[in-house]
């Protein structure tokens, strides 16, 4: 609805959705990109949702909250939420500010996310999980 | 006899200049200086007598405090005669770089400098005594420049103590917190003395960064070197690895010795989201296992 770059991409990866978020949301911008990735969520039975916010320098406690909740939902639909790319001063303000993101899950970048997700799910399918991990 | 003699001469001077009371005001000072030179010995002599019964000083030894108070006493004089306070602030400032060291207070630094104050001033009433306005006059001289040499000696003591201090500071943050990669995605933060707010703020800093550069997994950090953990340290420990787990980092923390077990318990500091374990062997032995639990995902970045 917003004219102009998309603020966020949502992009279908195997199993996975990857949402980028490109720049610091409004509060309407944020309810937006939770309503559009859960329904994402659904649509393509998803079984983990990656957010990388590598490029916010600034993440309001809306925003932290919000996360949290897609965190909650997309649980409650099947599907494991990592938050990737915090930066060292988000991190660090988001905790002296006291804003708790509860039970979502972090990893560094993009990379950490997807190869955390993949223990996650395999071992969820309890396939592979006993050669990965006895490997060494 | 001199007592008496000298106001004789300044009357003479005077009395040779009697049109130009001006030229007479600019004479009292270097009188005065005068007057301060030729009973020097006495003086300083009164002067160490005072020091020593107002009990000041008690750190240093009778030669040292000869030599000091008559240097002191020239430095004095002198810039009752220039006004030029800079030499004496540099006097002032040598004098407390090598008497702090020792232990030597403020109130003993500046109690000596008003004893001296004090001596010459009585000396000046005992030699003008007879002639009240010259005396008004002359303490008119004496007493701006007396505050400002007490001043100037105050000011130098305290600035050289907070240089110290400052250095010290200084000297403890560079020797504070480094961050060191031990391994592939495995850091150690030995955190050593005393810790206060900036200094676990940039702690904090450090860290993190870390975290970015170094691409850790897990961080061990141990607080053997740590003599006392408050509820703010304690409190900012647990910021540290919300904030480290936010990066997607898991820390480790070691090193808590009984004594500061027990407070963390008994001041009530939320420790249920820290891991901790008793030494920093054992640490790095759960972050190895960590790291080897996540190696099969680490063995899968490096073979292809």
């Amino acid at each position: 609805m917003t004219p102009g770059p998309k603020l966020v991409s949502i992009l279908r990866q195997g199993p996975y959705l990857i949402a980028s978020i490109h720049t610091a949301l409004d509060d309407t911008q944020m309810d937006r990109f939770r309503e559009d990735l859960i329904e994402q969520i659904g649509q393509h039975r998803s079984r983990g949702v990656i957010i990388d916010v590598a490029a916010l320098d600034v993440l309001d406690s809306f925003g932290a909250r919000t996360l949290r909740t897609i965190g909650e939902v997309a649980r409650l639909r099947g599907a494991v939420t990592l938050v990737v790319g915090i930066q060292p001063d988000v991190a660090f303000a988001m905790v002296s500010l006291g804003m708790s993101t509860g039970t979502l899950e972090t990893a560094l970048d993009l990379e950490e996310g997807l190869e955390y997700l993949d223990s996650r799910v395999v071992r969820r399918d309890g396939a592979a999980s006993g050669r990965r991990l006895t490997a060494p | 006899m001199t007592v008496q003699d000298d106001p004789n001469v300044a009357e003479e001077v005077s009395a040779d200049f009697p049109a130009i009371d001006r030229t007479d005001e600019d004479q009292l000072l270097p009188q005065l200086v005068a007057h301060l030179r030729e009973h020097r010995t006495k003086l300083r002599q009164e002067w160490a007598g005072r020091i020593q019964d107002a009990g000041l000083l008690r750190a240093m030894t009778p030669q040292e405090m000869a030599a000091e108070t008559t240097s002191v006493y020239d430095n004095y004089v002198e810039v009752l005669e220039t006004g030029s306070v800079e030499a004496l602030q540099r006097y002032a400032r040598d004098l407390s770089e090598r008497i702090i060291p020792r232990g030597v207070e403020t109130h003993e630094v500046v109690g000596i400098v008003l004893l001296l104050r004090d001596v010459l001033a009585r000396s000046l009433f005992e030699k003008y005594q007879r002639d009240f306005g010259l005396l008004n006059r002359v303490l008119d001289a004496y007493e701006p420049a007396a505050n400002r040499i007490a001043n100037t000696v105050a000011v130098s003591f305290v600035d050289e103590r907070e240089r110290v201090i400052r250095q010290q500071q200084d000297s403890i943050r560079e020797l504070s917190t480094p961050v060191l990669p031990v391994r592939e995605r495995l850091l150690i933060l030995p955190m050593i003395g005393v810790l206060d707010s900036e200094r676990a703020r940039q702690l904090t800093e450090q860290l993190l960064t870390g975290i970015r550069t170094h691409r850790a997994k897990v961080v061990v950090i141990d607080i053997t070197g740590v003599p006392d953990v408050d509820e703010t340290v304690a409190n900012h420990l647990v910021q540290t690895v919300d904030a480290s787990r936010l990066m997607g980092a898991s820390v480790i923390i070691t090193g808590l010795s009984p004594l500061i077990a027990q407070t963390l318990v008994t001041i009530g500091v939320d420790l249920s989201k820290m891991d901790t374990i008793g030494d920093l062997q054992g640490g790095l032995e759960e972050a190895e296992r960590l790291l080897g639990y996540t190696g099969g995902r680490d063995a899968g970045v490096g073979s292809p």
